[in-house]
């Protein structure tokens, strides 16, 4: 459906995209996820046609969009975009809605049946005669989405569409989103900054960082096997340690982390510098040491205990850092003190090898 | 005081009498500065936008020399028409020196600047958002122009009735390019030059008010126009549901 190849893009000197390669299926949901000033949103702008590319190709449906302002007309035409602070016009929310299929030439009845249907789908029946400028940053964002949908894109950009919405309104923004997906066959190419929205809603996640697009895979892949300390820091693995393979027995290797050994899973040859990465939830805590079949248990000490919502994260060094997420009903039934001694353990398989 | 409310009563009176000759003033006054305000709007809108939407060398300076041209004389544009059109001039040939005609024409040249340069003016607040949210939803380059405008529509509107303000208030061109000719060419502004003249104040600042007052129901229907024409769509897109 969607086929992107080298594609660089320079604003004056400041390179924002580094030859990006990707391909979307129709139907697929492709999320791009990054820190903010990752290029994101320049990406989508390039897709859109919205910006011509410094370089590179864009392929839509099979065709590589040109120069020519008639094929892109037609092929903006099969897609729509909903940006992270969407520009309303002045002018009643009925009429925004319809404005998609009014250049479209498609006028009368049908026209009208789709607007309202499209407004009932997001919630804003009797919403028709309202100035769309009065509207609040949650309705205004259904009155886009609302907008993009009525014209039955074959292709739907979405921008950060939750980014700066409460958090009742985000999902119910997502809900919409998550509805329209299921109940059409549109391809959607999305970009956040919140990486377990991605999680929520791709079918596929490329990371973009530094104008760079280092890792696509879905969301496993993503967030369990980074491909570089980068990724790994920016998808919430708090656990990096710097090692040595000591040895390889056929994939079990040990891990030399100053002095303290860890096993994991890797083809990596015996010396070879390596960046251990435990996301903080594969870690259990016990308070007692006990058989487990996790390869991997260590003693330390509780530095510090953070309540968010329903889980705790638990710091503790055992001759190294070590981050723990465990729920907070766990926390509360070990009664976990700041200083107190515990054990760590997590599995071989628990342990994502990064080749440094 | 008692002058100007003499005057007021006057003009009052000249209204509701029906003098036939203040009548015909101001019918031809209310003609020739709507038809050159109109054909400005209909040229001079579509060229703002033109030099707004395109980027091309010397943009900011011709946009400048627009600016310029908001201020230029009225005696100087009449002196320019009249030569033109002059039976010596480039246009001479038409024979339309000193009749209404050639009055608008001076009047869409007087209006030119203000209309282009206000129309740029107008489309420059607008977000820039907004054209490329109109061409994010598959609008064409035409129809995303037309999003545009249509956001700068009070704007805009405010530079035509500037436009007419400057048409139906000047008095330099007309008389040089109409020669306030009674009964044909006389219009309200000249109707005062010339009764100014004559020491008939009263009647002179009647003439006034009345033009005044005409400006007045224009810029309100105008305006009346442009909200009701907003309510309606808004009602009729409803009642459509």
């Amino acid at each position: 459906m969607l086929k992107v190849e080298h594609l660089h893009h320079n604003y004056g000197k400041a390179e924002i995209l580094k030859d990006i390669s990707l391909g979307v299926e129709r139907g697929e949901v492709f999320v791009t996820i990054g820190p903010t000033g990752s290029g994101k949103t320049t990406l989508l702008r390039l897709l859109g046609l919205l910006e011509k590319p410094t370089s590179g190709y864009i392929y839509f449906d099979g065709y590589r969009v040109n120069n020519s302002e008639r094929q892109k007309l037609e092929i903006r035409r099969r897609m729509a975009m909903v940006s992270q602070k969407p520009t309303v016009f002045n002018a009643s929310v009925f009429d925004n809605v319809a404005y998609g299929l009014k250049v479209r030439k498609e006028n009368g009845a049908g026209m009208c049946r789709k607007v309202i249907n499209a407004l009932e789908t997001v919630g804003l029946s009797g919403y028709e005669k309202r100035d769309a400028r009065t509207l609040s940053g949650g309705e205004t964002q259904r009155v886009a989405l609302a907008r993009a949908m009525v014209i039955e894109p074959e292709l739907l950009l979405l921008d950060e569409p939750t980014a700066n919405l409460d958090p009742v309104s985000t999902s119910h923004i997502e809900n919409l989103v998550t509805d329209v997906i299921k109940r059409s066959s549109v391809t959607v190419m999305m970009s956040t900054h919140d990486m377990f929205q991605g999680q929520r809603l791709a079918d596929r996640i490329g990371i973009l960082i530094g104008g760079e697009m280092p890792q696509t895979g879905n969301a496993r892949e993503i967030f369990n096997a980074p491909q570089s300390r980068k990724i790994a820091e920016f998808v919430g693995v708090e656990n990096m340690l710097g090692g040595v393979i000591a040895s390889n027995e056929e994939g079990l290797v040990t891990v030399d982390v100053g002095g303290v050994k860890v096993e994991a899973l890797s083809k990596l040859n015996v010396g070879t510098g390596i960046c251990a990465c435990i996301r903080p939830e594969e870690i259990t805590l016990v308070k007692t040491k006990e058989s487990t079949s996790a390869r991997n248990t260590f003693s330390g000490e509780i530095t510090r205990i953070v309540l968010f919502g329903p889980f705790a994260r638990v710091e503790m060094y055992c001759g190294f850092p070590l981050v723990s997420l465990i729920t907070k009903k766990s926390a509360e039934e070990m009664n976990l003190q700041t200083g107190e001694r515990i054990y760590a353990s997590f599995k071989a398989t628990g342990v994502h090898i990064i080749k440094k | 005081m008692h002058a100007i409310a003499d005057a007021f009563v006057l003009a009052v009176k000249m209204i509701f009498t029906g003098d036939a000759e203040v009548y015909s003033i101001t019918a031809r006054t209310l003609a020739i500065s709507l038809s050159s305000t109109l054909i400005g709007a209909l040229l001079f809108v579509p060229l703002g936008c033109l030099i707004y939407f395109n980027n091309f060398r010397g943009k900011r300076l011709l946009i400048s020399i627009i600016q310029t041209c908001y201020s230029i004389p009225t005696v100087f544009v009449g002196l320019l028409v009249f030569l033109v059109f002059s039976r010596a001039g480039p246009l001479g040939f038409f024979g339309i020196l000193f009749t209404p005609q050639v009055m608008v024409i001076g009047q869409v040249v007087l209006i030119s600047a203000i209309v282009t340069g206000l129309t740029i003016s107008a489309l420059s607040g607008v977000s820039p958002a907004i054209r490329e949210t109109a061409v994010s939803l598959g609008a064409s380059r035409l129809q995303s122009v037309w999003a545009v405008l249509k956001e700068a529509r009070f704007a805009v509107l405010t530079a035509v009735l500037v436009g007419f303000g400057r048409a139906i208030s000047e008095v330099g061109l007309a008389l040089m390019v109409g020669g306030n000719i009674r009964g044909y060419t006389r219009v309200l502004t000249t109707a005062i030059s010339l009764e100014t003249g004559k020491g008939e104040i009263a009647l002179s600042l009647a003439l006034g008010f009345i033009l005044v007052t005409l400006a007045l129901i224009v810029t309100v229907l105008a305006n009346r126009f442009l909200m009701a024409k907003e309510v309606n769509v808004a009602q009729s897109r409803a009642s459509a549901s």
